[in-house]
């Protein structure tokens, strides 16, 4: 499939949302959780294709989300650090970032938009489906006037393994 | 049978003097062998097969991969965590399962 077709599809998205929602609030969030949506099937996707073996720490979790996921479906690779002691929040610093390629500002009057907001709701519900809660959010956006953009994760704890599903 | 299965891993895990990899493969009584393939998400894969099966392990991986993926996963109509009522689920799934060498 064309890059420039996602792109575009990505853009009409956010664009028709922005149509739908007054609010910035209300964008972002609904594309957080569309992004859940699509998080939630990727994971089967992602751990389908990458064979990927079992993580033992926060820090392989985060390096795998940058250097194999992001690789997969978006072709970059973002870099990783450890953002405070306790290691469970990083920081992932794109950049490049594809989804923007044909954007160079925020619409006048959406300051608050997190155009790429998306990309959280898919991180945030990949990883519920195994067994983590995180928040992840946009430190930095190189749209709103930012050096770089930056998504932070923050491992917040182990979800109980879910009740049966069977095959 | 979920609840031996649960048990059996479980046991498994327990009992690993190392870091368990793979886990619960298969076990297999005087009459049948069971197959067991544990997804990352909590999605478990059962085959029974006859004693002269060796590892289906491959045959559960190309089915999570190609079958469940490709048509349970990916077709946003299917809801997740209920049984699937896909009809093309359930015929690619018995063509594989019927092509497979043993």
């Amino acid at each position: 499939m064309s890059r420039e077709l996602f792109v575009l599809t990505y853009g009409a998205l956010v664009a028709q949302l922005c149509k739908d929602y007054e609010k910035d609030e209300d964008v972002n969030k609904y594309l957080d959780r569309m992004g859940y949506g699509i998080g939630i099937r990727l994971i089967e996707d992602f751990l389908a294709r990458s064979a990927v073996r079992k993580c033992h720490s926060y820090s392989e979790i985060a390096d795998m989300i940058a250097q194999v996921a992001f690789k997969m479906y978006l072709g970059i690779t973002p870099s990783v650090t450890c953002i405070n002691k306790r290691g469970n929040k990083f920081s992932l610093i794109l950049n490049k970032n594809p989804l923007v390629d044909f954007v160079e500002e925020l619409p006048a009057g959406r300051s608050s938009l997190c155009y790429c907001n998306l990309l959280c709701g898919v991180i945030r519900g990949a990883l519920e489906m195994i067994n983590l809660a995180a928040e992840v959010t946009f430190i930095q956006d190189r749209l709103k006037g930012d050096d770089v953009t930056e998504i932070g994760i923050t491992f917040l704890r182990k979800l109980e393994d879910k009740k049966c599903k069977k095959k | 049978m979920f609840g031996m299965l649960f048990s059996i891993r479980s046991f498994v895990a327990k009992m690993s003097p190392v870091d368990m990899r793979d886990g619960f493969l298969c076990f297999q009584t005087s009459k049948y062998k069971l197959h067991y393939y544990e997804t990352p998400t909590g999605l478990r894969f059962v085959l029974t097969t006859d004693l002269g099966v060796g590892s289906a392990r491959d045959a559960l991986q190309h089915l999570y991969s190609n079958i469940y993926v490709g048509l349970g996963v990916k077709n946003p109509l299917c809801p997740l965590g209920e049984p699937v009522q896909s009809e093309l689920f359930r015929s690619r799934l018995d063509a594989f399962v019927r092509a497979l060498p043993f």
